[in-house]
């Protein structure tokens, strides 16, 4: 085996080289010797000649591959910083190679379903959990790897090159990989907290995009603060109550990958989902937004995915079921809105 | 259309029994107990941090728990010296308690002598007493004697107690991966984990063991069987060791726990029951006892740290299901598990296994007429849940060879993670239970008890289960042609999964309908004083024991049958 004789630490692997993995493997690299992989060739040669990636500055010490195989040989703990959209894609790439001893850890806020046949994402009506899946649940099926844990909280790139203050979340079933994960990133700037939920962590994480796409509209009708303190607190409650669905806990909805992202996110025109809510307020169609972006929104996916979701569930989420009326079947905005303000919560806190 | 069961006798794989792991294990009990000992009072040590205080804590609450065990719950195996062991124990406490030394040392050194007598104590009484000479007595005994009751009963005429047409495996058939059981256990070192329903169980298991040429295998026993002196003889016989369900504390749960740790090390093969007890409500196992599964995962992670990494220090899970017609003490069990789940008055015990006569007169029954068992095999895993191949490699979804070593390793080396075996070991019980279900065999009984309880279930919507066990009997009345049609239904829901490997069937659920369900309703529960299932002169279906029905019924949960109701 390649590291049975190695003394010296091998060095830590990234995956996807987008703002985040370009964020998180800077922080890496401050400690330990950091490798990356990009599927293209002439971001290899650009991160291993000039240290930058698409333009953004790398740590010198970064070096770069396009061999999976490479990557997984020489390290024994990964990092996957990849869009949930090629999340599939690319850990069946690294599948082949990543063998037990392997940990990994993500940083992707999506989710992946197994459709029935003939189904896809824009037909589906109903959705059990056991077709729903985190990205964990994706690399623990798709790999032999077993130790995994997933990256989750207020985590705004930008912020993080700045290096101004922050904090993350390592979540996993493995007291050694939350460790590990602590090792690796903890500094000075840079806090990291442990929770063993892991599947609570990243629901927590995929969850507050919807929210946040909701933040968005309130913003875009040109709402003030009072409304977006309403719309958090009872997103959190929508949060929690669907995460126990799903199998998380509601404890992690409270922690910083649930309430602590919820407010960043809502906070953040620059973010993608909120900028769809806020588009939409203005009048835009949802086909005109997609149109622009170059990304698809992933919170768009995720009330699609909660929606069909909440079919088999025999739960009601109204921030949920309402954005998708607005976003699929031609709901107004303001008719929403009111929708909302109607419908009897009657309860501030019902899911102790 | 009815498939072969294996009928031959298999040659023995290690025929000569000196070389049988449990006979080296036997020939050398003195000192591998005093290993165990000697193992266990270090875990124990380590466990709590070699802090004498709560070392003192944990003695004195075993102490307490065990004053209390010996007068309040005594059995008729319990040793007669008990009494006068732990009053010994309890002075020596005393005497640390007011003379000991100041020192945190010398404490820790006077109290760490207490433990190792205790845990030698234990260690002495876990251990088997295996003799090779009692057991090929009790298979033949077994084998010679009910082949002959079962000739007796079936083939008519003078001689008939000599005849050889009927052997114990026309009863008791076996089916599934049996040639590859077989092989790894000349390979490496097997834990079978069998479904358990019944007291006959670990008999049944035994003997099924010896006629597929297999040396026996040890296992953790119930110490309430060797209350009864049939048992006693079987488990003895079977390498049994023994299990004490009273005594919960932490030293005797450690050394159990090494026992078992060390015995697999060692290369016997082992049987456990995952579910840990018989199955109250008749529901497949789904949440399952992880203590003595864990040693299985410590075991092989010890022999990759002492560097067998070769097959030979490989431990290989293999599931079975054992499939009745009937279960003896399915009555009591059923009451314990409504009882438990709250709702049904006081229940109190009543172990329908409880004295040597009942469990003659049952065998005498079920040799003379007839109800068969099925046992089947399952495909052998490693202690990851990866299936293994006819070498014994592992192998993932993609067939690709999967090295188990690499999932104890880290930075490179092997280590201990206490925490992560544990998450192994749940990962672990989650494959043995999908792997139940995958091997599980339907009978007709099964099914017949299944569509009774749901249909009476649907037309009682509104009710609870509880309300649902006391209706009167004339209430639960089904039409034959409906029952039929909805046995129908269920049954080519069972055999899509079949189809998908979900699921398996019998043979004879491949006759006509009209006939499954006359040879359900005949062998369901059969020998119940009140039948779970009835059918009445207008061929009307009925029960006289809805709890019974319900526990039968249970056998099929968790398959989604139920949505077709």
């Amino acid at each position: 085996m390649a590291l049975k004789n190695s003394s010296k630490p091998s060095p830590i692997g990234v995956v996807g080289v987008g703002s985040f993995g370009t964020a998180i493997a800077n922080m890496l690299a401050e400690k330990n010797e950091v490798m990356v992989y990009a599927r293209k060739q002439e971001v290899v040669d650009e991160i291993n000649s000039l240290h930058t990636a698409s333009g953004k500055l790398l740590n010198p010490s970064v070096k770069a591959t396009f061999s999976p195989e490479e990557l997984c040989h020489s390290c024994a703990v990964l990092f996957f910083m990849i869009p949930s959209g090629a999340f599939l894609e690319v850990t069946r790439t690294f599948a082949p190679y990543l063998h037990p001893y392997h940990l990994v850890i993500h940083g992707t806020k999506g989710l992946a379903v197994k459709f029935a046949e003939g189904e896809q994402l824009d037909t589906v009506k109903k959705l059990r959990r056991a077709q729903i899946m985190t990205m964990s649940e994706v690399i623990v099926q798709e790999t032999l790897a077993v130790r995994v844990g997933c990256l989750a909280g207020p985590n705004i790139a930008k912020e993080l090159i700045n290096d101004q203050p922050a904090a993350t979340v390592i979540a996993s079933k493995y007291n050694e990989v939350i460790l590990e994960g602590q090792r690796l990133l903890r500094s000075e700037k840079f806090q990291v907290y442990g929770n063993s939920d892991i599947i609570g962590v990243e629901l927590s994480g995929v969850l507050k995009n919807i929210i946040a796409i909701a933040a968005g509209a309130l913003a875009g009708l040109g709402l003030g603060e009072n409304a977006k303190g309403l719309l958090i607190s009872r997103g959190m409650v929508e949060m929690a109550h669907l995460s126990k669905a799903l199998g998380g806990t509601v404890s992690s909805v409270m922690g910083l990958a649930g309430i602590g992202d919820l407010v960043t996110t809502c906070n953040s025109p620059d973010s993608r989902n909120f900028t769809v809510g806020y588009r939409l307020a203005k009048g835009e169609s949802l086909e005109q937004i997609m149109q622009t972006m170059e990304e698809v929104a992933e919170g768009v996916n995720t009330v699609r995915i909660v929606d069909a979701f909440l079919k088999t569930a025999g739960i009601r989420a109204p921030i949920t079921e309402n954005l998708h009326r607005v976003l699929f079947e031609d709901l107004s905005i303001d008719e929403a809105l009111q929708f909302l303000m109607k419908y009897p919560f009657s309860v501030d806190v019902d899911f102790a | 259309m009815e498939e072969n069961y294996i009928k031959h006798q298999y040659a023995p794989i290690l025929p000569k029994k000196d070389e049988w792991p449990v006979v080296k294990l036997a020939r050398e009990r003195k000192e591998f107990v005093k290993k165990v000992a000697e193992l266990s009072e270090e875990r124990i040590l380590e466990l709590i941090g070699k802090n004498p205080e709560i070392l003192k804590e944990e003695l004195e609450t075993t102490l307490y728990r065990e004053k209390l065990r010996i007068k309040q719950n005594p059995w008729d195996v319990d040793p007669d010296d008990e009494g006068e062991f732990w009053g010994e124990v309890k002075n020596n406490l005393l005497h640390i308690h007011t003379e000991g030394s100041p020192q945190k040392q010398k404490r820790l050194e006077a109290y760490r002598d207490v433990l190792k007598k205790i845990t030698s104590r234990y260690s002495e009484e876990i251990a088997s007493n295996f003799k090779a000479s009692h057991y090929k007595f009790t298979r033949r005994v077994v084998t010679y004697g009910f082949s002959r009751l079962l000739n007796a009963a079936r083939v008519k005429g003078f001689g008939s107690l000599f005849s050889n047409q009927y052997t114990l495996q026309d009863k008791i058939q076996i089916t599934g991966q049996t040639a590859q059981i077989r092989d790894l256990a000349t390979k490496g070192t097997i834990v079978m984990v069998p479904t358990h329903f019944s007291n006959l169980d670990s008999v049944l298991i035994g003997w099924i063991i010896s006629v597929l040429g297999m040396p026996p295998f040890i296992y953790g026993a119930g110490l309430n069987l060797f209350n009864i002196s049939i048992f006693a003889y079987f488990m003895n016989a079977l390498g049994a060791y023994k299990v004490d369900r009273r005594k919960k504390n932490l030293m005797y749960l450690e050394t159990l726990k090494t026992y078992s740790k060390e015995a697999i090390q060692f290369g016997c093969h082992s049987l456990f029951f995952p579910g840990g007890t018989r199955s109250r409500s008749g529901i497949i196992e789904s949440k399952l006892k992880l203590g003595l599964l864990s040693t299985a995962m410590e075991a092989q992670r010890a022999n990759y740290q002492e560097g067998i990494n070769d097959v030979s220090g490989k431990i290989f899970i293999v599931p079975v299901t054992i499939n009745y017609h009937f279960v003896l003490e399915a009555p009591g069990l059923i009451q314990d598990y409504l009882s438990q789940t709250g709702q049904e008055r006081y229940y109190k015990e009543n172990d329908e296994f409880s004295n040597s006569y009942k469990i003659s007169k049952f065998l005498f029954k079920f040799f003379t007429k007839g109800s068969d068992i099925s046992v089947s095999i399952g495909r052998a895993m490693d202690v990851m849940g990866n299936y293994v191949d006819e070498d014994g490699n592992s192998r993932d979804k993609w067939n690709r060879v999967v090295d188990t070593r690499e999932y104890f390793v880290s930075n490179g080396k092997v280590t201990v993670d206490a925490q992560r075996e544990e998450e192994y070991t749940q990962m672990l019980g989650k494959r043995i239970v999908e792997e139940f279900h995958k091997i599980n065999r339907v009978f007709s009984s099964h099914l017949v008890a299944f569509v009774a309880f749901e249909l009476i279930q649907a037309k009682n919507a509104k009710l609870d289960l509880f309300d649902l066990i006391r209706l009167p009997q004339e209430d639960l009345v089904l039409g034959y042609e409906e029952f039929k049609s909805a046995c129908q239904l269920v049954l080519d829901l069972i055999l899509e999964l079949k189809s998908q490997g979900k699921i398996d069937t019998a043979p004879h659920l491949n006759r006509p309908m009209d006939e499954i369900i006359a040879h359900g309703l005949e062998n369901v529960g059969m020998y119940h004083a009140k039948r779970p299932l009835i059918q009445d002169k207008e061929g009307n279906m009925g029960t006289q024991d809805m709890s019974l029905l319900y526990f039968y019924h249970n056998r099929l949960h968790g398959y989604g049958l139920e949505k077709l109701f």
